[in-house]
């Protein structure tokens, strides 16, 4: 455990229920989970990224990081096909999760977006108890059973660290928490659907630097359960929880995918001359 | 910074001092109507006003007795009219907001008509009323019609509250819960619609509002029969319509029209807490302080 991580669980004064930073398995022999091959997407014809190919391995965290606008969001939606509901936004290429085409027009896109749970800048917990927030995307999966339900609830709301908060409050408006704990509830709504992918697009840049630091750590313990794809400015960040980096950067007036590669070779021995720059701090 | 504030404290110009002095002399002279029109009802209607007032039948024309019919067929009409409006306003207004972009075609068409609907006098929703449902319909003289003539007026306002309060819901909720794959069926009905309750009960408040004041549509539609009424299809007269011919047709028929004034004014002012205790009671629990 570093200083930095010591002052920081003895500042939070027992709000910080999350046990001290447990990295997941490394990633010695990297499976491929989901396939992006030649992916690019418009806005009413206008380019948000092009051409991008990038596989996602299993278990591990991939950090996606550059300048704004540079497309890293547009390409989160696009694996969970949320930008189908964006009017204007046409995507090309070809997505496969588990070798299975989802740019199916057939395929089950309820499914596909419980399979890969999505986090978002900022908390969005739905204007309900703390409870509902897990249940009510629970029952739409057709999970009915009372004792299933409350069993779902108690381990997604363990695994973030938020059980010893609200047990006492289940029933009380989820709006009522703190930033950092909506954020966290959120994760819980998420995982709670035993996802295979959690997408998560700058989870820390809404929060004061104390919760940051809880989400980090949270984001850091799901690695090896969960496959995590992180969108985040902070490099800080993505150096220390991601397995895999990835460096969007817009070129020719369209994001771009400049390179990708283990998380510790792009921070110490880019190969691209731009990655550099943009690391070191020297562009961006 | 400092001293800018200070010297503006020091010496409020004349021109804040006219300017303060009209604002309060124009909120002044609306609550002075509103309270001299609470204070002569009260002075002319109070004496007549109590309960055998409300549960005697007209007499002599309405000169004398009660107004216990004609609460019942108010009662009844205004209750035909917010039960067909209000779930046709919500189901419309949950159409336009969750179902139609802004500045679209089709929102675009749907929000005139609403508009000019909105402000059509009253006398042609009668004319409407009385052609459709009580000529086309054969419903006839009856509060059936003109509790259906009440709910078309009421529908514009009705729709554009409720639309307004679910346009407020912030579009990270329906972002959210698309990317759980949850269905848009299941987060307006566990999430916008209970969180749009509060504009659905002004809505409803401002049209029970409107139809309890309503004359000119239900002359022609419900009409102005005084007594009890058997059945939906009976002819029945609102309390309106009753201060109107008293004041109107009826000579020496003031007193107690006064005291009917005083009703509907009651009314109103307990339907408007009524709709906002239901509101509080039946989605507060649901919906949090933002």
């Amino acid at each position: 455990m570093t200083q930095a991580d010591e002052s920081r669980g003895a500042d939070t004064h027992g709000a910080y229920t999350l046990k001290p930073l447990v990295a997941g398995p490394p990633c010695c022999e990297p499976k491929k989970l989901i396939g992006v091959e030649k992916l690019s997407l418009r806005y009413n014809g206008v380019p948000a990224f092009e051409d991008v190919s990038l596989d996602i391995y299993r278990g591990c965290v991939t950090a996606l990081i550059g300048p704004s606008g540079c497309g890293k969001t547009s390409f989160l939606s696009s694996i969970n096909r949320l930008s189908d509901l964006i009017p204007g936004c046409e995507v090309e290429g070809r997505i496969t999760v588990d070798g299975e085409n989802i740019r199916n027009p057939r395929a089950d896109v309820q499914a596909l977006r419980r399979r890969i749970g999505m986090i978002f800048q900022k908390p969005n917990p739905f204007p309900l108890s703390i409870r509902r927030n897990l249940e009510m995307p629970l029952k739409e999966h057709g999970v009915k059973i009372r004792a299933e339900l409350d069993e779902r609830v108690w381990r997604a709301l363990a695994d973030v660290g938020l059980w010893d908060e609200v047990k006492d409050r289940l029933d009380t408006p989820a709006l009522a928490l703190s930033g950092g704990q909506q954020q966290r509830l959120c994760i819980a709504r998420a995982l709670a659907l035993r996802p295979d992918v959690l997408l998560m697009d700058e989870p820390c840049s809404a929060l004061d630097p104390l919760a940051s630091a809880v989400v980090e750590d949270l984001i850091a313990s799901l690695r090896g359960r969960y496959t995590v794809v992180i969108v985040t400015h902070n490099l800080a960040q993505a150096r220390r929880i991601a397995n895999y980096a990835g460096f969007f950067w817009v070129k020719e007036r369209a994001g771009a995918l400049i390179e990708f590669d283990h998380c510790h070779r792009i921070f110490e021995a880019p190969r691209h001359e731009l990655t550099a720059a943009y690391v070191g701090g020297r562009r961006g | 910074m400092r001293d800018a504030v200070s010297t503006a404290r020091r010496s409020p110009s004349i021109r804040d001092i006219l300017i303060q002095a009209a604002i309060w002399s124009a909120v002044s002279l609306v609550a002075l109507a509103f309270f001299w029109l609470l204070a002569d009802l009260l002075r002319h209607g109070a004496q007549r006003l109590d309960w055998a007032f409300l549960t005697a039948l007209p007499k002599n024309a309405g000169r004398d007795g009660g107004v216990a019919p004609i609460l019942v067929s108010t009662l009844l009409i205004v209750a035909i009219a917010m039960a067909l409006a209000a779930p046709l306003g919500l189901a419309t207004a949950i159409f336009l907001s969750e179902f139609t972009r802004v500045g679209g075609r089709l929102a675009r068409w749907t929000s005139l008509s609403l508009d000019v609907l909105a402000g059509t006098p009253s006398i042609v929703f009668g004319l409407f009323g009385s052609a459709f449902f009580s000529a086309f319909l054969g419903l006839g003289f009856s509060i059936l019609s003109g509790g259906m003539t009440l709910a078309c007026m009421a529908l514009p306002i009705l729709i554009r509250a409720t639309e307004a309060g679910l346009r407020m819901a912030p579009g990270e909720w329906r972002l959210g819960a698309a990317a759980l794959g949850v269905s848009r069926a299941t987060l307006l009905w566990h999430v916008l619609v209970p969180a749009a309750a509060p504009s659905l009960a002004a809505g409803l408040m401002l049209g029970i509002g409107r139809a309890m004041a309503e004359t000119a549509a239900l002359i022609f539609t419900s009409g102005y029969v005084d007594r009890m009424p058997s059945s939906l299809f009976d002819s029945g007269r609102a309390l309106s319509v009753h201060i109107y011919d008293l004041t109107m047709n009826v000579s020496g028929g003031d007193q107690n029209a006064y005291a009917s004034a005083l009703v509907l004014i009651i009314l109103l002012i307990a339907a408007n807490s009524l709709a906002l205790w239901l509101s509080d009671r039946m989605f507060g629990q649901r919906i949090t302080s933002s």
